[in-house]
């Protein structure tokens, strides 16, 4: 009978090593989660990504154990958790708040789960004093959470998560409370020690670019469901929809007609101009669409583009318009120009900085050209 | 199958036991008050309707089973005493009196000791704070009878005037409504204090800075800024003063004399000196009615201006 | 406004809340039994009250009830502020809220006269419970756990949950969570609850009076009637001992109290600028 279980959930598929299968939760009659599925593989870094009240932190919360589905099922290593209490779980969970005994120092507030394990005293020391050498918080066993600054207390709620070996690993918003600078360092130092340690985890956060450094897969979440799931690159480079695309990085946005469907490629025409695609889509001439730009992938120029440019482009006028610069924003490590072109609207194109001199300084109210290739222009039917 | 029973049933049993963590928690003290404060209340209810067998010690019950038939026996007689006496007439308004002067007094006092109080550089007001609540920690009783030293005829302050050539016989204080009213300032005034000073104390002063800015003078400041903003805790702190005044006994006991009337007094003489325990109880539920009304203004207050805040 | 008028009004505050206790103190001291006439220094009156079995019986007996009352109305008020906080949605709820509050402004003469006629019923159909100490305890604590619920409420409603939360994913059962997490964080306002319903308690003259029986006189009944009849020295005697208890007990747990916070606040900001020249080296 078991064993039948265990087959039918796939105990020991580490590709399904979390399944959660057509998940919901309902808050009175709203559905904070909508019938979600989903797999996670051993030893993955999930992120699921949304901005507030999508649901990312229900699902969460129901994995944890605090929140009870509404309906659905999920399974840890084969195993049916749906229904476990939070203390059973062989989950822990890192807060956002960190969520630290104030009245226990470094070294108990990490030991807490292993004594509510009845672990013995010697392995409980042997244990924290591992786990605190990882997070490089040995000198720090006994001070309280409030002697410790805030990227220290970070460390301690990932040492106490990790002591009792969870078999996942999750991550509440994990640098939401720290300081944009702190967080970039940690950002990688977090990946390291979850990955040394091999646990598998599921986190959340709204902060796109924290989910593309840290995950090795994405969940967009909106209204309780999946939008899209892949890898950052997929869901930057392809985004299935106008909500991934607009909620993942800048995105110039045009709305076209496919004209020509040919399997090789696609001519959409748009007021701006038309636009060669070389891949295929599956689409109907006169079908209306919508193209998604990255600014970073537009080139600007104060000549026309020469057809050895742009040999993808294939035929001359494709792919390119006339503009004016219309506002120029200097970031640093990239310049950003708004572009306006010749039928009104507003392009966005940026370019990295990366010799300190740019030979041609490109001005506001200069005539250019903006041009890009036909690969890079991704067409959302929807 | 079988599994997926075995579950079920843990969940059953699960939240059973849950249920019965949920039920001792909200059952044990739900049922101290049930039982200490409003079944007890029931039954001055009952009593107070009810009329006495030929002896005059039993209350006999309100619902008698006879030949078949059921019979409810309310006797009225007390309420309609208490609504046309004269005396009780008076006791009621004298009372609601006596707690109107007191709330004011204290709002007099205290709203500008509050507002000192909160505009006081910031390292001091933890303890001018503690200061205010430490009379709280002493003996309420023991204040009170502080003032009966002062205020006798050969009191305190009696004795250092006429010794200053000021008066040559004292002056009659106690057992007037100047020395009630005074025991009742004195014992209420931080119960104004504290929950107007904890407005202000919260006030943002930029606002106070802003009205300056877009021209108001200080005053015109205070006025359309400060005092608005501490309404909550006037409201707060006239409720916490006007309720407890309204049914206070000791202070009218020990200060108070033959003029002024007190609702709490009288029920105590019903009971203690006149052993009618109808009647008693006859006051004491109108008593809760009397201070049911400034209750309920209260909390509509409550209920509306949380609606405003909401936004 | 004025500082000036300002200083003025807080100090004739001050003067107000605290000549009739000074008073108070220094006739206690009076050697004279006319109270409010000096008539030289002495300890006079706190020998008699020492030897006054009236006043010792009375002070046992409401430090008996007050320990009690304290204690009771803590631990029922700790469950019933768990119950408002908690439990968002049970049968009753508003009731039970209602319940919760009114003992807190219900006047005194009529909890003490309703619970007094319901210990009189409860005599005459089950011929218990005598009055005294028992049914002054009751009376106390039925407000007692009023007080102590409002105040333990407050705290558990400024709790971070997810500590307790977190106390359950490192896999406490509920009770586990509750007094490994939730009652240290609670504990100074328990402590808090304690010490007021202690001296409410202590202090309370009316729900005594009604519910005290025979041989049954607490301290403020003592005092009460004494002080019925007129100024009396002992009275003073006995305040100047409470007020002497009291304003030390007061004073030193609020200086242990802001020094514990100060020294907090210094720890603190330590970590922080350790913190921040760690990121900078």
């Amino acid at each position: 009978m078991a064993d039948s279980v265990a087959n039918s959930t796939g105990r020991g598929d580490s590709s399904q090593f979390l399944k959660i299968d057509r998940l919901s939760k309902h808050f009175d009659e709203v559905a904070a989660v909508d019938n979600v599925s989903l797999d996670i593989k051993k030893g993955e870094i999930f992120a699921l990504l949304g901005s507030s009240g999508c649901g990312k932190s229900t699902l969460l919360r129901m994995l944890a154990g605090f929140e009870m589905p509404s309906s659905g099922n999920m399974y840890l290593d084969g195993e049916d958790i749906a229904k476990m209490p939070p203390y059973e779980r062989p989950i822990n969970m890192m807060f956002q708040s960190y969520a630290l005994f104030p009245h226990l120092t470094v070294w108990e507030n990490v030991a807490f789960g292993l004594k509510r394990d009845r672990m013995p005293k010697d392995q409980i020391a042997e244990r924290v004093e591992a786990m605190l050498g990882i997070v490089k918080l040995k000198p720090f066993a006994k001070r309280k959470p409030h002697q410790l600054s805030g990227g220290q207390q970070q460390r301690v709620a990932l040492a106490r998560c990790l002591a009792k070996r969870p078999k996942l690993l999750l991550l509440d918003e994990p640098l939401g409370a720290l300081d944009r600078k702190l967080r970039e360092e940690t950002q990688f130092e977090l990946v390291n020690i979850i990955k040394s340690v091999g646990v598998t985890c599921a986190m959340v956060t709204h902060d796109q670019e924290e989910a593309m450094i840290m995950a090795d897969r994405i969940a967009v979440m909106q209204e309780g469901r999946f939008l899209q799931v892949g890898h950052p690159r997929e869901i930057y480079e392809t985004p299935s929809c106008l909500f991934v695309a607009g909620f993942i990085g800048d995105v110039n946005l045009f709305n076209g007609t496919v004209e020509v469907d040919e399997p090789d490629h696609v001519i959409i025409g748009s007021p701006e101009c038309r636009h060669f695609v070389n891949h295929g889509i599956t689409g109907t001439i006169d079908m209306q669409v919508n193209i998604a730009l990255r600014p970073e992938k537009i080139c600007l120029q104060e000549i026309e583009p020469t057809i050895e440019q742009r040999e993808s482009a294939a035929e001359h006028g494709y792919n390119s318009a006339r503009g004016t610069i219309d506002g120029i924003a200097y970031f640093g490590k990239f310049t950003q120009f708004h572009v306006r072109l010749e039928s009104g609207k507003i392009i966005k194109a940026s370019r990295e900085n990366t010799a300190r001199h740019e030979e041609t300084q490109l001005e506001r109210g200069q005539q250019i050209y903006a041009w890009w290739d036909g690969s890079d222009v991704v067409v959302l039917t929807n | 199958m079988n599994i997926t029973k075995s579950i079920g049933m843990n969940g059953i049993v699960r939240l059973l036991t849950r249920n019965w963590g949920r039920r001792t928690v909200i059952g044990i003290p739900y049922g101290f008050l049930i039982l200490f404060f409003s079944v007890p209340f029931l039954v001055v209810l009952k009593i107070s309707v009810s009329s006495t067998d030929e002896l005059g010690i039993h209350f006999q019950d309100l619902i008698s089973y006879a030949d078949g038939i059921f019979q409810l026996k309310i006797k009225l007689s007390n309420y309609i005493f208490l609504t046309t006496d004269p005396l009780y007439i008076e006791t009621y308004w004298s009372s609601v009196k006596f707690a109107a002067i007191n709330t004011f007094i204290c709002f007099l006092i205290g709203y500008p000791f509050a507002y000192f109080m909160a505009r006081s550089p910031a390292s001091m007001r933890p303890a001018l704070l503690m200061m205010v609540s430490l009379p709280f920690w002493t003996s309420y009783l023991l204040r009170v009878y502080a003032w009966k030293g002062l205020l006798d005829d050969n009191g305190v302050i009696n004795n250092i005037l006429i010794w200053l050539h000021v008066i040559h016989d004292p002056i009659k204080m106690m057992h007037t409504g100047f020395s009630m009213t005074i025991g009742m300032v004195y014992t209420y005034v931080p119960f104004m204090i504290l929950p107007v000073y904890a407005t202000l104390v919260k006030m943002d002063l930029r606002l106070l800075e802003a009205a300056k800015d877009l021209g108001a003078t200080p005053w015109k400041a205070f006025w359309l800024v400060t005092v608005p903003l501490s309404k909550n805790g006037i409201v707060a702190g006239s409720m916490l003063v006007f309720i407890p005044s309204l049914g206070e006994y000791v202070i009218p006991e020990l200060l108070g004399g033959p003029s002024t009337l007190m609702i709490g007094r009288v029920l105590w003489d019903e009971f203690f000196s006149n052993n009618d325990w109808a009647m008693a109880s006859a006051v004491a539920v109108s008593m809760v009615v009397l201070i049911l009304v400034p209750l309920a203004i209260f909390n509509k207050y409550r209920a509306d201006s949380g609606g405003v805040r909401g936004i | 406004m004025d500082s000036r008028l300002g200083k003025t009004w807080l100090i004739a505050g001050y003067v107000f809340l605290y000549v009739p206790i000074l008073t108070l103190i220094i006739f206690s001291f009076n050697a004279s039994k006319m109270v409010t006439l000096w008539g030289g220094f002495s300890f006079k009156w706190y020998g008699v009250i020492a030897h006054d079995s009236e006043v010792v019986n009375g002070f046992f007996l409401s430090m008996k009830i007050a320990l009690m009352t304290a204690t009771a109305s803590v631990v029922l008020g700790t469950l019933a502020a768990f119950a408002m906080v908690r439990y968002k949605s049970f049968f009753g709820r508003t009731v039970f809220f209602s319940h919760i509050n009114a003992p807190l402004v219900v006047p005194e003469v009529i909890t003490g006269l309703s619970l007094l006629l319901f210990f009189v019923m409860c005599e005459r159909l089950f011929g218990m419970p005598e009055r005294g100490m028992f049914t002054i305890w009751a009376g106390h604590t039925s407000f007692g756990l009023s007080y102590a619920a409002v105040i333990i409420q407050s705290r558990l409603l400024e709790l971070d949950k997810s500590l307790e939360e977190a106390a359950m994913d490192l896999g406490c059962r509920p009770f586990q969570v509750f007094y490994l997490v939730t009652l240290p964080m609670i504990a100074q306002s328990l402590m808090a609850a304690w010490l007021l319903t202690f001296t409410i308690s202590l202090d309370d003259v009316v729900t005594t009076a009604f519910l005290s029986g025979p041989g049954s006189s607490t301290l403020p009944l003592v005092i009460l009637s004494r002080a019925r009849l007129g100024l009396d020295p002992t009275v003073n005697a006995i305040a100047t001992i409470t007020v002497a208890v009291v304003a030390v007990g007061v004073v030193a747990g609020s200086l242990w109290m802001s020094r514990q916070e100060r020294r907090r606040a210094a720890e603190q900001s330590a970590a922080y600028r350790e913190g921040m020249q760690a990121m900078g080296a």
